[in-house]
């Protein structure tokens, strides 16, 4: 990643452009480990052609990254890839996909922060990878849903097995996904909004 | 080019600390003043002017129409914490005003999440 200053801005496309009357913007997460589909999930739901920001991360990679032959190198960027789908004249949401290492949770500090909720993006392959997350998650108090991306040759358990192997709370949906499809990339966005509309009309009880 | 001319480049190209610093002239975001957030939609309020630092004018042209502070730093090909940097003085001095997101609420409101539910169905 170069960071240019000399090449003329180019912004939004003309019909990218967000309606000058939108007001509101709210967001969502997708966390997960390293290609379990966030990118895909992301780019199937944006209306825009997924964008990448970056972050700077200083040394957090220390005793992980494999810094051999480079340990000049005190600094590198994080990618987060995100979409945007207008709501309707005033609201916008903008749906970010995030590394779940534990590496990069120096990004959730200004990422979870004021988003709404998150989905937890999981491999059957790789169950582990999102362990650490939902702990994370809870820690932080962001309501979350749990969605099976679905690999052809992913082995396929049933949903009471999963939830015992990953400590999923009751609660808690989990749903079938696939990040290609547009579809069902939008219903695991309405699952979580359903969940955390349930939530929200059920605060008076304790969790 | 020479080998050591070609990594000076690039140390330089690759957003190393030294052209980052000269960029926001060593400033720190303002921790007292409302934080931008990464969905904190940015509108100018005017042209950019003559002689403005070409970062800042990129982003008050930009601007046109709201653009959150996660696609400006994808179009300017800048770090999050710098383009936060830029926002705090475009703001202070009026060129840009921020429409606030959703202030951080344990849980979200119900006329909210409906919303959204009724956006995302007509997709």
């Amino acid at each position: 990643m170069d960071y240019r200053i000399s090449e003329p801005v180019v912004g939004p496309r003309g019909e990218d452009i967000l309606p000058a009357s939108v007001t509101t913007a709210v967001k969502v997460v997708i966390v997960g480990g390293f290609g379990v589909g966030k990118t895909t999930l992301v780019g199937s739901v944006s209306e825009i052609r997924p964008l990448t920001t970056e972050e700077i991360m200083t040394q957090a990679g220390a005793g992980v990254d494999d810094l051999a032959g480079v340990e000049r190198k005190s600094e590198t960027t994080v990618a987060m890839d995100f979409g945007r789908i207008t709501l309707n004249d005033e609201l916008v949401l903008y749906v970010f996909g995030t590394p779940g290492q534990q590496r990069f949770w120096f990004l959730w500090n200004g990422l979870f922060e004021g988003a709404l909720g998150a989905v937890v993006l999981i491999d059957t392959r790789r169950l582990e990878d999102s362990f650490d997350v939902m702990g994370r998650l809870e820690e932080r108090g962001v309501p979350f849903i749990v969605a099976i991306n679905a690999f052809p040759d992913a082995p396929s358990y049933p949903v009471s097995e999963l939830r015992q192997a990953l400590d999923i709370p009751d609660q808690v949906p989990v749903i079938d996904c696939d990040a290609r499809e547009r579809g069902s990339s939008r219903d695991g966005l309405l699952t979580l909004m359903r969940y955390l509309h349930t939530l929200t009309t059920t605060t008076a009880e304790p969790r | 080019m020479s080998e050591p001319e070609r990594q000076k480049k690039q140390a330089w190209e690759e957003g190393g600390p030294e052209r980052l610093y000269v960029l926001t002239s060593g400033r720190q975001p303002a921790e007292r003043q409302a934080p931008l957030d990464m969905v904190t939609l940015i509108v100018s309020r005017g042209e950019a002017g003559p002689g403005m630092q070409p970062e800042l004018a990129a982003i008050v042209r930009i601007c046109d129409y709201p653009l959150s502070v996660a696609e400006l730093s994808a179009y300017l090909h800048l770090p999050v914490s710098v383009v936060t940097v830029l926002l705090t003085e475009l703001l202070a001095s009026n060129h840009v005003e921020a429409r606030a997101s959703v202030p951080a609420k344990s849980l979200p409101d119900i006329e909210l999440l409906e919303a959204v539910m009724h956006g995302l169905q007509n997709l």
